[in-house]
């Protein structure tokens, strides 16, 4: 089990609303992504899942029963800190059994639990040392590992990768993913990083202010996107947002184009307009085009490709890829 | 400090300093060292005569010598132990947040800047007068008998003197220390089913060896020769009842004029002093290597 929901669950600091309302049904064994920009109160959210923080008001429950008011050991849940959160003075070893000893697990139990799970972490050869011997993957495996000997209801993960490099980065993103697949249990992974998000998630909740924006899987919030912010944030490079008249033309306030479904010619098109950089990947390239009236168009193109800064293309939106926003930035 | 040129540069530079130091330290050892070997009083100046370890003798045989050694570890394990244990209490009810913390922490520094002649003065008189103390009215107020602190529990009563000066050393330290505990640990092990109990036992206070360790090194140090505070209550008595290895050295000196015994007390003290700090070393050093 593991099934979590939120019922208008706010949050202020002194006075300053900042999770101003939530409403959220995680359910069992999903894998839960909290994206959203630095600041927009994805920890705060993850600290009162956690009951790290006290709600202001609203409720709580998993699986069913009221936990607003449950200290965190009580709610089965286990936590993935960004520090880490290792215990310095203990090793491997002890670190990942302190939390059985806690629960007054027999000593032989414990053992055998935690050598599973260092198994499975691959730590098997470092439980005797301390948290200051190890490299920053490590660490990551071992808090991991605290976390599962608990057996919990659900993980909460708080930008847990944010500390590695971006090689070690991707590793360790597939060996959670794995993780997930193998255990089945309920996993809600804060991130600021959308690739993250896409990748890992089976739900993605886009949070902005505090407020959720948008709830779907990964290809939905591609796909469709409910408003301008939405379309803004998920997807790299980031969708052309057009205002004005070219929008005015497809009866939208403002208009959205990934780059990767823009149409590119060197003859004839819709938009004119002068290459300014282009970044080539290998892949893909990457083209930054000054469009005359609208400003700068990001369009991606695969292969490689033989066009260079000042040359001159034309770009063309596919109609059925247009996404179209009203003067509040909802998609249309 | 790289190259061997900086380092011997760097020793050069330092040169004086450690000579300086060295000197310091050497002259006023040989000196005593010297002195414990004569027979030496002052109220026969002139008859200096070398007498081998006769001096060392007689203040080792002296029944007076054991009982102000006691006194002297009892003095150091009270003191220490109050503040520590004090201390550490002091510091976690500091780390809280409340309102006028700022004040508090302030008042409770306080009497680390006292002069121990003072603290004992205003302790003696103020405190633990049986007559005009605070302590007596109290007891009185509460149909008691007064205690006579110093009369009494002159051992005891001082403890408590050293210990009030020094709390605030202890407190202080621990108080950084605590503060420099990551938060996140302590959230990780409040998800991990500890109570505050457990946090304190297996998270705060392993945190605090290290400053709990130098605490305790510094205190220890400074508490081998207190001597105001008995000077200025007791006078080492009643009898010897309070006097410790400094006050003895004080009193076969100044008290007696003899100058020989007294510097082999002043020896026999240093030694002392060394085997504790090896102790102290063995037991609790290791807390301070990172
Ligand atoms: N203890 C606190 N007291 C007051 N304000 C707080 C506190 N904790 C967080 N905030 C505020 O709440 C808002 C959300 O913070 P939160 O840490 O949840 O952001 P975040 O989405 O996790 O950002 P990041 O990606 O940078 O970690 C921020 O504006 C922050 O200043
Ligand atoms: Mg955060």
């Amino acid at each position: 089990m593991g099934a979590i929901t939120l019922e208008k669950v706010t949050k202020e600091f002194s006075g300053v609303k900042v999770i101003p309302g939530v409403d959220l049904e995680i359910a069992h064994g999903e894998f839960v992504v909290f994206v959203g920009p630095s600041g927009c109160g994805k920890s705060t959210l993850l600290r009162l899942i956690a009951g790290l923080e006290d709600v202001s008001s609203g409720t709580i429950r998993i699986d069913g029963v009221d936990a607003t008011g449950l200290a965190p050991a009580r709610r089965s849940l286990a936590m993935v800190f960004q520090s880490y959160a290792l215990y310095p003075h203990m090793s491997v070893y002890k670190n990942i059994a302190f939390p059985l000893k806690m629960a007054g697990m027999p000593e032989a139990d414990i053992k055998a639990k935690v050598e599973a799970a260092a198994r499975t972490l691959n730590l098997t050869d470092y439980l005797d040392r301390r948290p200051g011997q190890l490299s920053g993957g490590q660490r990551q495996r071992v808090a991991i590992g605290r976390a599962i000997v608990r057996e919990p209801e659900a993980f909460l993960f708080d930008e847990p990768l944010s500390n590695l490099d971006a090689a070690l980065r991707v590793n360790m993103r597939l060996e959670i993913s794995e993780l997930h697949q193998s255990l089945k249990t309920t996993m809600i992974y804060v991130t600021h990083d959308q690739v993250e998000a896409m990748t890992m998630a089976d739900k993605i909740v886009v949070l902005h202010a505090g407020r959720i924006e948008q709830v779907g899987s990964p290809l939905e919030l591609y796909r469709n996107p409910a408003n301008v912010f939405v379309a803004g944030f998920i997807g790299s490079p980031k969708m052309n947002l057009i205002e004005g008249a070219p929008a005015a033309k497809y009866n939208a306030r403002t208009i959205g184009v990934r780059p990767e479904h823009i149409q590119l010619s060197t003859e004839s098109g819709e938009w004119a307009g002068v290459v300014g950089v282009a970044e080539h990947l290998g892949s893909d390239t990457f083209l930054h085009v000054q469009v005359e009236g609208i400003g700068q168009v990001t369009a991606r193109i695969s292969g490689e490709l033989n066009i260079h800064h000042g040359d001159r293309v034309w770009l063309t939106p596919p109609p059925e890829r247009i996404h179209r926003f009203d003067g509040e930035g909802t998609a249309i | 400090m790289a190259t061997l040129q900086t380092q011997t540069a760097a020793r050069f530079m330092m040169a004086p300093a450690v000579v300086m130091l060295l000197v310091w330290m050497i002259v006023p050892l040989g000196m005593t060292l010297y002195f414990s070997f004569l027979r030496y009083n002052l109220l026969m100046p002139g008859m200096e005569v070398f007498t081998g370890f006769g001096n060392y003798e007689f203040f080792l045989t002296d029944p007076a010598f054991f009982v102000a050694l006691g006194n002297t570890l009892l003095l150091v394990g009270g003191t220490l132990l109050a503040t520590v244990v004090g201390g550490t209490f002091l510091a976690i009810l500091l780390d809280q947040p409340f309102w006028g913390r700022g004040i508090v922490r302030l008042l409770v520094i306080a009497p680390f800047f006292v002069m121990p002649t003072v603290s004992a003065l205003v302790w003696k008189n103020m405190l633990m007068h049986p007559v005009n103390g605070l302590f007596a009215w109290i007891a009185r107020g509460l149909g008691f008998e007064p205690v006579d602190w110093l009369a009494t529990l002159p051992l005891f009563s001082i403890t408590v003197i050293v210990a009030w000066g020094w709390l605030p050393f202890a407190t202080l330290i621990i108080l950084t220390a605590l503060q420099s505990l990551d938060r996140e640990q302590k959230e990780a092990a409040e998800m991990d089913g500890a109570g505050p109990v457990s946090i304190f036992f297996h998270i705060t206070l392993p945190h605090l060896a290290r400053a709990l360790t130098a605490v305790t090194l510094i205190e220890t140090i400074f508490l081998l020769s207190v001597f105001a505070e008995i000077l200025v209550t007791t006078g080492g008595g009643p009898g010897i009842a309070s006097t410790n290895l400094p006050y003895l050295i004080y009193i076969q000196a100044l008290l007696q004029y003899d100058v020989g015994s007294a510097s082999a007390g002043g020896v026999v003290a240093i030694i002392l002093a060394n085997i504790v700090a090896v102790f102290l070393i063995r037991m609790i050093g290791k807390n301070l290597e990172a």
